[in-house]
């Protein structure tokens, strides 16, 4: 089956999850969120949301807290490296068990 | 002093359909602007090939600029710049001495010449000239020094009966429409009158 | 109305014509007095549209292939070396499929600089995927910037109008200024599939993949070489496009003619001159000289030369006892463009026919060196009586 029926003559593509493929078993690293330091969640208040608003992946929501959707997310780890409290930390996958990961 | 008697009008005949004038000025003259009224008024009066190709580059203010008029009965195909003119026009008489400006005249072709010298200081074998001193003339007509592109139309009129004095008045006073129209068209007006022709 | 303009103003008032919302262009002899004009109508409110200044040509068409995208109707024009510094984003409105319209005010390219016309601008771009119209007249130019807009916005592929510089740009002649109603009525407002839009985002021509994938829809997207496919797919049938838009043209306007190419004299001539361009105009004079001599010359213009009308022209060609193609543009190490070109369609068609004809090419024009008529009618004469040389012949050249 080719192309020719689809409805773009040129490169096109949609924001949402899997344009790219199911990217999160690509990840190395994950990030994890410590609610106790993370703005909005201190302050229960729309703030902040640097992790959302930097991610490469469209993979962070902007909600208290923020949620990481791991099926897409790469582990770039540049929502930690924003975060300017330090809430998000990149831990190792293989710290995960593959009960965590089924979790996923 | 005037002999517009003695000057064979240049008709355009059906023999004759197709005139080239070459107009020499310097640049910021307004030789070009001059030519596209009397390419404009050639339009007008029913001529359906006119093309005004000025030579291209690098005009500078006060540098020898030319520019070619083609007027012809029919759709003019060939844009190159004229290389045998049945009319000359200058509208600087030094520039006879600094560019070559008859080159490539026809025998019998006309001299339109603006210079306050007199019409006898210059002879002209095998040309038909046409003189009149349009630097003062505008001046009279109350332009500022040196704008004498719409007056030279005036003696290019009467040289050559080319095209109807009515129609490039009106073709000199559209043109410069917001820069005063009629102290131009006077100018055209007064230089018709005084131009001295003989050949 | 008929007016006297200079071909300049021709293109800015077909670009007026077709209520352009987005000019954005950058000045360079001979193209300048075009955008000065439309900057003019801008300013005075004569033509709703945002005029974007910018710092280089590069910029010009990046501001028009971002409007482009965002649904605008956009113009830009340029000469010579400004093309040259465009031409990663001329390559770019192609393949984005975008209905962007350039005039190309042709002129040599440096080094050394030079501001004269010749043609190797727009013909070191034939590869671009850009459709390449050709002017002769002030006449053709605005009227194919009209049919430029038309054709671009239903085939979705980007189009120059060229025109030669000085000859065509700085001349003045008579042509009509079709009304406003005409050509609203011809033109519609353009309505792309897809622009830009915050409520459905979209990324366009990002990173695309040597194959295909899934989007995020789950349907099979193309490749990038399905894309580039398509460019190459739909610029061939744009020619039977092209002679949509010229017959509309002619419907609404009443003048018109072949889309492809314009001969003169061609049914009967055993030998013609080919070539693009305002020089195309200047061997009807030459044609006409020889055929009171006796010989039976003609000329045809190309005014197709991207999608290249190989088709019609080996038709009007078959059976000639020879070819010869004027340029003023070359491929440095081979001969012209557009003689190689012509030689290839004539093989395509008419290879073991046994009515191919002889194809000869002569240079000229290069730099703005002056094409004289009677030069070309002794070229012309010349190249009729026998083969001249295999290799382009140089007239004009003092060396």
């Amino acid at each position: 089956m080719g192309t020719r029926n689809y409805r773009r003559k040129t490169s096109h593509s949609e924001h949402g999850p899997g344009d790219g493929g199911r990217t999160g078993s690509w990840r190395v690293e994950r990030p994890v969120l410590n609610t106790s330091l993370c703005i909005p969640c201190k302050r229960n208040a729309e703030a902040c949301f640097m992790c959302w608003l930097f991610c490469p992946e469209v993979v962070i929501s902007r909600t208290i807290p923020p949620a990481i959707d791991l099926e897409y997310c790469k582990g770039c780890g540049i929502c930690a490296e924003e975060c300017p409290t330090k809430a998000i930390t990149m831990v190792d996958e293989a710290d995960f068990t593959d009960e965590d990961k089924d979790k996923e | 002093m005037r002999d517009h008697k003695k000057l064979k009008a240049f008709e355009l005949t059906d023999e004759k359909d197709f005139i080239e004038i070459r107009w020499h000025g310097r640049g910021g003259q307004g030789a070009i602007t001059a030519a596209k009224i009397v390419a404009s008024a050639a339009f007008v009066s029913g001529y359906l090939g006119v093309v005004m190709a000025p030579t291209f580059g690098t005009e500078r203010r006060g540098a020898p600029v030319m520019t070619s008029l083609k007027i012809s009965r029919r759709k003019i195909y060939d844009l190159s710049p004229i290389e045998k003119p049945d009319i000359i026009v200058v509208l600087d008489h030094l520039l006879l001495a600094e560019a070559d400006v008859t080159c490539g005249l026809k025998p019998g072709g006309i001299i339109v010449l603006n210079t306050p010298k007199a019409f006898e200081s210059y002879n002209f074998k095998d040309y038909r000239l046409a003189t009149a001193d349009i630097t003062a003339i505008s001046v009279e007509a109350g332009l500022p020094h040196g704008m004498v592109n719409a007056g030279i139309i005036g003696t290019l009129a009467r040289a050559t009966n080319l095209l109807g004095m009515d129609i490039l008045i009106q073709g000199i006073e559209e043109e410069f429409r917001t820069r005063n129209p009629e102290k131009n068209s006077l100018a055209a007006k007064i230089a018709f009158e005084r131009t001295v022709a003989r050949g | 109305m008929h007016i006297i303009e200079n071909g300049n103003v021709a293109a800015a008032l077909g670009v007026l014509l077709c209520r352009v919302n987005v000019i954005a262009a950058y000045p360079i002899t001979p193209q300048t007095p075009l955008t000065e004009r439309l900057s003019e109508y801008v300013e005075s409110g004569e033509m709703q549209a945002e005029y974007i200044p910018v710092e280089s040509e590069h910029s010009a068409l990046a501001v028009c292939i971002a409007a482009s995208s965002a649904g605008a109707r956009t113009f830009t024009a340029t000469s010579a070396n400004g093309l040259l510094y465009m031409h990663e984003q001329v390559q770019w409105a192609a393949g984005a499929r975008l209905p962007i319209v350039m005039c190309v005010v042709n002129r040599a390219v440096g080094a050394p600089w030079n501001v004269w016309n010749d043609q190797q601008d727009s013909i070191s771009q034939r590869d671009t995927g850009w459709i390449q119209m050709y002017c002769s007249d002030h006449q053709q130019i605005i009227d194919a910037v009209i049919k430029a807009y038309w054709l671009a916005e239903k085939v979705s592929i980007p189009i120059m109008v060229c025109y030669d510089g000085y000859i065509l740009s700085h001349t003045y002649m008579p042509f009509d200024v079709p009304d406003q109603e005409k050509v609203d009525a011809f033109l519609s407002p353009f309505r792309p599939d897809y622009a830009l839009n915050p409520d459905q985002p979209a990324n366009l021509n990002t990173v695309t993949l040597p194959d295909v994938r899934m989007d995020v829809r789950g349907e099979l997207a193309h490749g990038y070489m399905e894309i580039r496919y398509l460019l190459q797919e739909e610029m061939r049938t744009s020619l039977t496009v092209a002679a949509e838009a010229e017959k509309r043209f002619a419907d609404i306007f009443g003048r018109g003619g072949d889309p492809y190419i314009e001969p003169y004299l061609c049914a009967d001539a055993q030998y013609i001159a080919v070539g693009l361009g305002s020089l195309t105009y200047q061997l009807r004079v030459s044609v006409d000289v020889l055929r009171k001599e006796g010989i039976k010359v003609g000329v045809m213009g190309v005014r197709f030369y991207r999608p290249f009308p190989d088709e019609a022209l080996a038709e009007a060609l078959k059976g000639k006892k020879g070819v010869i193609v004027f340029e003023k543009a070359l491929s440095y190490g081979y001969e012209g463009a557009l003689v190689s070109d012509l030689k290839s369609a004539l093989y395509d068609h008419l290879a073991g026919t046994g009515v191919m004809p002889m194809v000869q090419n002569i240079i000229l024009g290069i730099g703005g060196r002056d094409i004289r008529t009677e030069d070309l009618t002794q070229a012309l004469r010349a190249a009729a009586k026998s083969r001249v040389s295999r290799q382009p012949v140089w007239i004009g050249l003092k060396l």
